[in-house]
């Protein structure tokens, strides 16, 4: 059986430097002396804190919860105590914190109770709902929920495993695929029968020799499996691009590949997916690769929330040209910010930059539209017209450039003879356009929500109206019973309902008035009587015992008090 | 010559009967512009522009009564996108509408709050909630910054509090262009 | 820099320029062995002016003079425009042009990148129209030393019309224009060569030669020369068939004034050329096409700096109705 390749549009060769990480087997990290695990893995996956300070946690243990479709739990390392949960700087690009849990081991070890999933005799759900618990994503960078990725389309025919490994200097699957390609097939098959999928395709680039011949031997028992070796182009191990090199299948911006029938997983995926089902273990630790300008480069099995920090130190004293330290490849890769930050789920790879090994691009010329950048585009984009528009900040244009189809790959920047930043120019046009986005759906709602509020108010102000209305007719009706005279205040008020509502209010006042006589009158001294004369007498100076009449003061009141 | 200015008459009475038909078979419903204008204001409503609210300083300004720079939360930007659809002239923003100031939202020292509602009332997207002699609190998503809120409290709870920039609404920032760095 | 890619090709405006610079020496080659070495002078000329003019108006500017002048494409259009134009132009005519080329159609329009049309060209055209008796005084291959040459640059008296003559193509329409015999005849005189102008037909290979460097070098695509010669020749060969005695043959237009020269130097200009696949092809054919119209039905022998000039004027368009489909859009419109 055999494969047909398909090519994809463009791409970039690239110096692999793969050698200098890949020739040790894969060593466990020991112990940090604190963790710390970010609740948010990555920038839209949140999850609520599951424990508070002071709290003992077993390994394994959840401590967030997912919050969210792409929310994804996540657990505890290992055993310890929580010692504080609050802002940590995350590993991302802007350099920004989130809300993390720090844990001190202690040392132990201690695994929560765990048992293996019965993934053949459960249901997909379960299984599903399992592997959300484990707190599965794709390990091969995206961190996208991999039960999210499981439970899109139907119909699908081909589980792709990623194995390509096309960013330089990463080695982390290449090893994994090496010394546990038994697993990974596991994992693989599990995969295969959660998507009802026949065919599995492993795809491996040519430069990883050892790896294809491991999971060749790995996978001669299963049927319908096969190890297809792709020519080493980065970057051949998008999943885009892998999906259409194997399958010719090409998946749009947006859309998941199970909608077309094929599914693609990391093999470090695939062999997180092994050791949840086959050993109910959460996906706690990874595989990462400490590389570049370090003495002992290698891969490392690394628990989730290591410091970056302690983990350089496994690959020797840092070099004094060491000036920054990329998480991921060099080719969409960032770095870090600080050196506190800790691995978290998507970090394949620390690199040890130096300017010897990445020196600083010379400065930005100008384009001189030479379409490097469009031959080299794995999209088929148009790098330079994009970049023309983003530059001078005409969104709309870009995007009708297919903007948001950009991979951020690279490639473009790679091969421009003029330096520009064009990948940095596409991710400030798209988070741009994302900001607005969002600040349109606040106006939108802001509008719509004070459409409405003065909609409630003119409600009620009607209602206050009608309830007036109705209190005047009534009054009316009882003025009309009591006999009164035409000429009568009330009578004369009869069109105007508020004049009538005032007119009852005032009747209503005198006969008070009239009810209301002056209390303890009886039996009072002489002092006291002629003190009560006294103010009477004052008052009727200030003539304020005349009773207001209700034809010139009342009305004015009540409508001041309307307006 | 006759029959040049024949023809010529003949032309414009078939061109003229040509535009009266599409400007009945295609007229436009409502006013669009003030949609428009409504669309690029910030919908605060916090009536600085002396308007209460964006849609009736969208109606202003279509109508030729407000000028474009009177809106603060709209900022720079905001006016440069009125001009641009008004075919105007950009200007800075006017002084005494107010100043530009970053994105806050309102914030009830819920201690001091003394339930008094008259921020509820105050409040022209509803984003306050509570009721008569118990605490209020600002659903911050809703609060659009419009501060018509901290005047109305007679105890000075309300504070104003810039939106602080979380991962999820972290940008990336323009990259820097170096051409003219070097001279 | 500060993000994402870490690492680079090793690639610069420069190096892609100065491989044009490269490409062009066979040409230049074949032209002092066949024609003389005046063309040296006049390099040199439009180079000095060149960076001249651009260190000027980056001043001007206030620009990095240092990278721009570095890029080496003020030269590129230099040598450019001295290879257009006749061996024994006077000096000043190369002066007026270049600086014409990088201050009006460079520079004026915002430098490097942002030019709409192609400034050899321009520059070509405005000299034509200004000055058209000069531009077309090309000497015949070989007749004239390099002594004679010098002098006439410098500005010599030039009433001899022993010592100039006009290009083939010139001397083909002319001669058909008057009637006096067909084209098979005409070729038959002696400042034609095998297949074009005596000696130029050499200048040509030696272009076509840079121009396999430059394809090899992937500094170009196939797509523009492929499409020009093509559209050139499928012209001709039009015209050629229907009319033998009144019309050159594919391969006499082909052999004959810029066409080489155009083909891989000319109409692969990136910042005035159209930059899709499907847009290069139509660039270029229609510069072919019309190349060919002018110099048959037009006020002028070589049409080819007036036909990249129209099609420059349609690139825009010509992008904008041939962008490329987008990975996984295979179904949507293009």
């Amino acid at each position: 059986m055999s494969v047909r390749l398909f090519s994809f549009h463009g791409g970039v060769k690239t110096d692999g430097h793969k050698h200098e990480s890949c020739g040790t087997p894969i060593r466990s990290a020991p112990l940090p002396g604190r963790l710390v695990v970010p609740l948010r893995q990555s920038a839209r996956a949140a999850s609520e804190c599951l424990v508070v300070a002071g709290q003992k946690v077993f390994k394994g243990e959840r401590i967030g919860a997912p919050v969210g479709v792409l929310g994804t739990a996540v657990h505890a390392p290992t055993s310890g105590t929580v010692v504080a949960i609050g802002d940590h700087l995350m590993p991302h690009p802007s350099g920004l914190s989130t809300l993390a849990v720090e844990i001190e081991p202690d040392g132990e070890e201690r695994w929560i109770e765990h048992a293996p999933f019965d993934w053949q005799q459960s249901s997909r759900a379960e299984a599903l709902a399992h592997l959300r618990d484990c707190g599965l994503v794709g390990l091969g960078g995206a961190t996208f929920p991999s039960h999210v990725k499981l439970g899109t389309g139907s119909g699908i025919h081909t589980l792709i495993l990623n194995g390509a490994e096309c960013e330089p200097w990463i080695t982390c699957d290449d090893r994994l695929m090496r010394e546990r390609a038994a697993d990974i097939l596991v994992g693989a098959r599990i995969l295969r029968h959660l998507i009802g999928a026949e065919r599995l395709l492993i795809g491996i680039e040519d430069n990883k020799p050892e790896a294809i011949a491991a999971m060749r031997s790995a996978c001669a028992a299963l049927p319908g499996a096969e190890v297809v070796v792709i020519p080493a182009v980065y970057p051949a191990g998008g999943e885009k691009q892998l999906i259409r090199t194997l399958t010719g299948i090409e998946i749009p911006y947006g859309r998941l590949g199970g909608e077309f029938g094929v599914q693609c997983f990391n093999v470090g995926t695939a062999h997180a997916v092994y050791r949840a089902m086959e050993h109910g273990e959460p996906l706690i630790s990874r595989i990462v690769t400490l590389t570049g300008n370090v003495d002992q480069p290698g891969n490392f099995e690394v628990l989730i929330g290591t410091p970056v920090e302690d983990l350089l130190a496994l690959a020797g004293p840092r070099r004094a040209d060491t000036d920054r330290i990329i998480m991921g490849g060099p080719m969409m890769g960032f770095a870090l910010p600080d050196l506190h930050v800790p691995v978290v789920k998507a970090s394949n790879c620390l690199i040890s930059a130096s300017q010897k090994l990445f020196p600083s691009a010379p400065p930005e010329q100008a384009c001189i539209r030479c379409g490097s950048c469009a031959r080299a585009c794995p999209a088929e984009l148009q790098p330079f017209e994009m970049y023309w528009h983003a530059r001078a900040k005409n969104f709309g244009k870009a995007q009708e450039y297919h903007l948001f189809d950009c991979i951020e790959c690279g490639c473009c920047s790679y091969v421009c003879p003029s330096h520009i930043p064009l990948v940095d120019y596409f991710r400030f046009a798209k988070s741009e356009i994302w900001a607005r986005e969002r600040d349109k759906n606040a106006a939108d709602q802001a509008r719509e929500r004070f459409e409405f509020r003065n909609w409630r108010q003119e409600r009620e102000k009607e209602e206050k109206a009608a309830k007036l209305a109705a209190k005047a007719a009534e009054t009316r009706a009882k003025l009309a019973e009591g006999g009164e005279a035409s000429d009568s205040p009330a009578a004369a008020a009869a069109e105007d309902p508020k004049k009538a509502l005032v007119a009852a209010a005032l009747a209503r006042a005198k006969a008070q008035k009239a009810a209301v006589a002056p209390k303890n009158t009886e039996g009072l001294s002489s002092e006291k009587q002629a003190e009560i004369d006294e103010i009477e007498r004052r008052r009727r100076e200030l003539g304020l015992d005349a009773p207001p009449s209700a034809a010139d003061d009342a009305p004015q009141k009540t409508e001041a008090r309307d307006a | 010559m006759l029959t040049a200015l024949l023809i010529m008459a003949g032309i414009a009475v078939v061109l003229g009967a040509a535009l009266g038909y599409a400007s009945i078979r295609f007229k436009v419903e409502g006013d669009p512009l003030v949609e428009k204008i409504d669309a690029i204001l910030p919908q605060t409503q916090c009536g600085q522009c002396g308007y209460p609210g964006c849609k009736p300083y969208a109606q202003a300004v279509a109508n030729g009564e407000a000028d474009i720079n009177q809106c603060p939360p709209g900022g720079e930007e905001g006016i440069r996108k009125l001009a641009d659809l008004l075919g105007r002239e950009f200007k800075p923003l006017s002084e005494e509408h107010g100043v530009e100031k970053p994105k806050s939202v309102a914030f009830i020292d819920e201690q001091t709050c003394i339930g008094c509602t008259l921020c509820i009332q105050a409040c022209p997207v509803d984003a306050i909630v509570g009721a008569a002699k118990q605490m209020h609190t600002v659903v911050e998503p809703l609060c659009t910054g419009c501060e018509l809120c901290v005047a109305p409290c007679p105890v000075d709870c309300i504070t104003m509090e810039p939106v602080a920039e979380t991962v999820e609404t972290w940008k990336w920032k323009y990259p820097v262009v170096e051409i003219r760095k070097a001279s | 820099m500060i993000h994402s890619p870490y690492i680079r090709k090793q690639a610069s405006v420069r190096q892609v320029m100065f491989t044009v610079l490269l490409a062009l020496l066979p040409g230049i080659a074949a032209y002092v062995w066949q024609v003389g070495a005046g063309i040296l002078v006049n390099l040199a000329i439009a180079t000095l002016t060149a960076l001249a003019a651009e260190a000027l108006v980056l001043r001007l500017r206030k620009r990095p003079i240092g990278t721009s002048l570095g890029d080496l494409s003020a030269v590129v259009t230099a040598w450019l425009v001295a290879l257009c134009f006749p061996t024994i132009v006077p000096w000043w005519v190369t002066v007026i042009a270049v600086l014409v080329a990088i201050i009006a159609v460079k520079h004026l329009y915002g430098g490097l990148g942002q030019n709409p049309f192609n400034p050899a060209m321009v520059a070509y055209c405005t000299m034509i129209i200004a000055y058209p008796a000069l531009m077309s005084q090309w000497p015949p291959a070989g007749e004239l030393d390099f002594a004679t040459q010098l002098d006439l640059i410098l500005g010599g008296a030039r009433d001899l019309d022993a010592i100039t003559g006009a290009t083939a193509l010139d001397a083909l329409r002319t001669g058909l224009r008057v009637g006096e015999a067909d084209v098979a005849t005409l070729l038959k005189q002696d400042s034609f060569g095998a297949v074009g102008g005596r000696g130029w037909e050499w200048v040509g290979l030696g272009y076509l030669l840079g121009g396999l460097f430059l394809l090899a070098r992937r500094v170009i695509t196939w797509h523009m020369p492929v499409a020009f010669i093509a559209a050139l020749a499928a012209t001709a060969a039009v015209f050629w068939v229907a009319s033998p005695g009144q019309f050159a043959s594919p391969l006499f237009h082909l052999a004959s004034g810029g066409a080489m020269l155009a083909a891989f130097f000319i109409v692969t200009d990136p910042v005035s050329g159209a930059t899709t696949p499907r847009g290069k092809l139509i660039f270029a054919a229609g510069v072919g096409v019309l190349a060919y119209l002018i110099r048959n039905f037009g006020a002028y022998p070589e049409g080819i700096a007036f036909a990249v000039l129209l099609m420059n004027m349609c690139v825009p368009l010509i992008d904008m109705k041939t962008q490329p489909r987008v990975f996984g859009h295979r179904g949507d419109k293009p």
